[in-house]
């Protein structure tokens, strides 16, 4: 996918402007945020195991050669293939490949957004595939052309009123009088559109949300089901996955899971969680006749060698972005890429190029919630603190930052200077404020005044009352 | 108290400084009803929050150091601000994590730096005070202190013992307010809709006063209430805990 994260500002600005937007993001995050906690306030130990999750996955990240080794020794052990992609690149040559090896007309996909993040759809599209979306977030933003803006809810910010517009454009030719339609009918109807994509699929491409380095299996969780029918009803099953989704072992696949279940959707476990290990053995009923896992890279490895490693961590549940009050103000799409919120604040950087995402590390108030909830501890804050230090160190960092904080670095590193200054100004600024208490303008200082008031100083400094009682006391 | 322990020095921060003295002269005063002697080491200014939080390592440096020399040598420093007490415990001795020769003395502040209101009431174990302040408030919770010190209950409890107060919670206390240090300014927008959606809490609580520990926090609640003409008064808790509740809120003239 092509990222517009250099927009970032404009695109803000319309989000904030968009009251169905509005709506939509206000309830999905009361929704996330009251789920996830009634969850947690159930699950006693839940801190003990993100403790216990953290260690999984750094001990994985500290012999991820190892166990991707093991991985795929286990995988063609299964009767499965294993194919390595470097770049976004070359996941779409694999996967097309893969689709035309299989004579396939018709693609079905279950989320991945490592899918997204190589744009397999449009590439699949151009080179022929009919490729549908079978989650019905995704398969509404399918219908809708636009990206996710959410990992985990793709379509969160559409209103109900919205995706009936949608089904009616495209399931009726615009032909239904009900404009407004309830939540089961919708859903019926998504699924008996897709019903009939999922018995004539020729290929079924999934995500994976844990590889299992012992067995070689893929861990997949869904509330619809429909990662089930993708992969078991087509002739050939591709999932795509990270590098960084591998766990050692089922058991770890079984901690990171219950971690993963309760962050992302408050649920004690998804509805759907079902473990693939190879094609459709002698005597199975079901599943597909080859079975291939993309391993992919894309800027990964390189992650894994600076502090940046530590966001390799990440599961995906979207409880960062559930709980950061900036995505919440403004959804998923003004942040221009695949991942967004927290955590695609630090990858779309990473992934895309500083230059590009400038915005992202720095539209973020350090509050720390999304650490505080992260399901695996990364320092997100922190990450993106770093980023903001190689935006400085490379002469990113915007030109009117910069030179307040050269101009406020040169008195604040001198006290005598400093003490003359600020006595002088909040001296002068009292006097003028005394009587509102507050400015309405204030020179240099609109970005502020636009929507506040400057509440005026008290007109002494603090320095200088102290003095004053010092000398009053003797 | 032993020799030096008794001797506290007050960080004041710049914000406390410049725009509201009232917060340092009240957190003195609480110290030295709890028995301590309190000192403002001169060579305080600004604590290099801003420049670490920009990624300007270097200048957060310079200033680190000044504030360390500045406040060597006490046996408490105690901070009416959770984020820059903050940067003294926690982001000190990560900007000095490859720096053998200061991180010896930045790990030796951060264990001597206190939150006040924790510092009231862990270390100086407060537990009465004389002040009267007849509002209904509600306290905000200022996420640095909050989720980076764990302040949470220390003022709610010195707020119970202020006379006549009847102290409502927030909804949504979790919830920044969009202040975020520079942010409200390079993000006002979205800065402004944070602040609106904590105003509709605040508003939601019916109390006539907002506290919290934060100036930061505090200046923009205030400058968006009065932007709005609303009449919410803002206070830092310092001043209603130290019996200043009659002097004019943040942002009140004489008018």
């Amino acid at each position: 996918m092509q990222s517009t994260a250099r927009e970032f500002p404009l695109r803000a600005r319309r989000a904030l402007d968009d009251v169905q937007l509005r709506e939509a993001l206000a309830k999905a995050q009361d929704g996330f945020v009251g789920k996830r906690q009634t969850s947690i306030d159930a699950f006693p130990e839940f801190e003990a195991l993100r403790d216990r999750g953290k260690a999984i996955k750094d001990h994985t990240l500290a012999y991820l050669d190892v166990y991707l080794e093991q991985f795929e020794k286990a995988v063609i052990a299964a009767g499965g293939q294993v194919h390595w992609a470097e770049s976004a690149e070359d996941a779409q040559r694999i996967v097309t490949g893969i689709c035309q090896q299989a004579g396939a007309r018709r693609v079905t996909k279950a989320k991945t957004m490592a899918g997204e993040e190589v744009s397999l759809n449009e590439v699949l599209e151009t080179a022929g595939f009919d490729t549908v979306e079978t989650d019905l977030g995704e398969y509404i933003i399918q219908l809708a052309k636009e990206p996710p803006s959410h990992i985990i809810a793709p379509a969160v910010h559409k209103t109900r009123q919205q995706i009936s517009d949608l089904f009616n454009t495209h399931h009726h030719g615009g032909r239904l009088k009900t404009a407004l339609r309830e939540v089961p009918e919708l859903v019926d109807e998504a699924r008996q559109r897709l019903r009939e994509k999922f018995l004539t699929a020729d290929v079924g491409i999934t995500g994976a949300n844990f590889l299992v380095a012992e067995t070689g299996s893929i861990a997949l969780v869904t509330n619809e089901g429909n990662a089930d029918l993708t992969h078991t009803l087509p002739r050939v099953h591709v999932a795509i996955a990270g590098i960084e989704k591998l766990v050692p072992t089922l058991d770890d696949a079984a901690c990171m899971l219950r971690l993963l279940a309760r962050s992302a959707t408050g649920q004690d476990t998804s509805t759907y969680t079902t473990f693939v290990t190879g094609p459709k053995r002698t005597g199975d009923p079901d599943g597909p006749e080859s079975f291939h896992v993309v391993l992919l890279d894309n800027g990964r490895s390189r992650m894994l060698g600076n502090r940046y490693r530590e966001m390799l961590r990440c599961i995906r549940c979207g409880a960062c972005m559930n709980h950061c009050p900036v995505y919440g103000a403004i959804g998923g799409h003004a942040y221009g890429w695949v991942y967004p919120g927290p955590m695609g604040s630090v990858l779309t950087p990473l992934f895309t190029g500083l230059d590009d995402s400038r915005d992202l590390p720095n539209a973020c108030t350090l509050n720390g919630r999304c650490q505080s909830v992260c399901p695996v501890q990364i320092p997100l804050p922190d990450l993106l603190r770093d980023l903001r230090r190689q935006q400085f160190e490379r002469g990113l960092t915007a030109r009117r930052t910069r030179w307040v904080l050269a101009v406020w670095g040169a008195i604040a590193r001198r006290p005598r200077l400093y003490h003359l200054f600020t006595r002088l100004g909040m001296g002068l600024l009292g006097r003028l404020g005394k009587r509102t208490g507050a400015f309405r303008r204030l020179p240099f200082a609109s970005a502020w005044t636009a929507s506040r008031d400057m509440p005026a100083p008290q007109g002494s400094t603090f320095q200088q009352l102290w003095k004053q009682r010092q000398r009053d006391a003797r | 108290m032993g020799d030096g322990v008794d001797r506290v020095a007050l960080f004041a921060t710049c914000l406390v400084d410049l725009y509201r003295p009232s917060v340092g002269l009240a957190s003195a005063e609480l110290l030295e009803q709890a028995g301590y002697r309190v000192e403002v080491p001169e060579g305080q200014t600004c604590c290099g929050q801003p420049a670490w939080n920009s990624g300007d390592t270097r200048r957060a440096k310079t200033l680190a150091r000044q504030t360390m020399a500045a406040l060597e040598g006490y046996g408490y420093v105690v901070v009416p601000s959770g984020s820059c007490a903050g940067t003294l415990i926690h982001d000190y001795p990560q900007l000095f994590a490859e720096d053998p020769e200061d991180l010896g003395a930045a790990e030796d502040l951060a264990s001597r730096t206190w939150e006040l209101t924790r510092f009231l009431v862990e270390v100086a174990g407060i537990t009465g005070l004389d002040a009267n302040f007849r509002h209904k408030v509600c306290y905000h919770d200022a996420c640095s202190g909050l989720r980076g010190l764990g302040i949470k209950h220390q003022p709610r409890q010195l707020l119970g013992s202020v006379d006549g107060l009847e102290l409502q919670e927030l909804p949504n206390t979790e919830i920044c307010c969009g202040f975020g240090g520079t942010f409200c300014v390079k993000y006002p927008e979205i800065s402004t809709r944070l602040m609106d959606d904590k105003l509709d809490a605040i508003r939601s609580t019916g109390a006539d006063t907002v506290l919290a520990g934060e100036l930061g926090c505090l200046l923009h609640i205030a400058g968006r209430l009065k932007r709005n003409d609303e009449p919410i008064r803002a206070y830092h808790i310092a001043e209603i805990l130290a019996d200043m509740g009659d002097q004019p809120a943040i942002g009140e003239g004489d008018d």
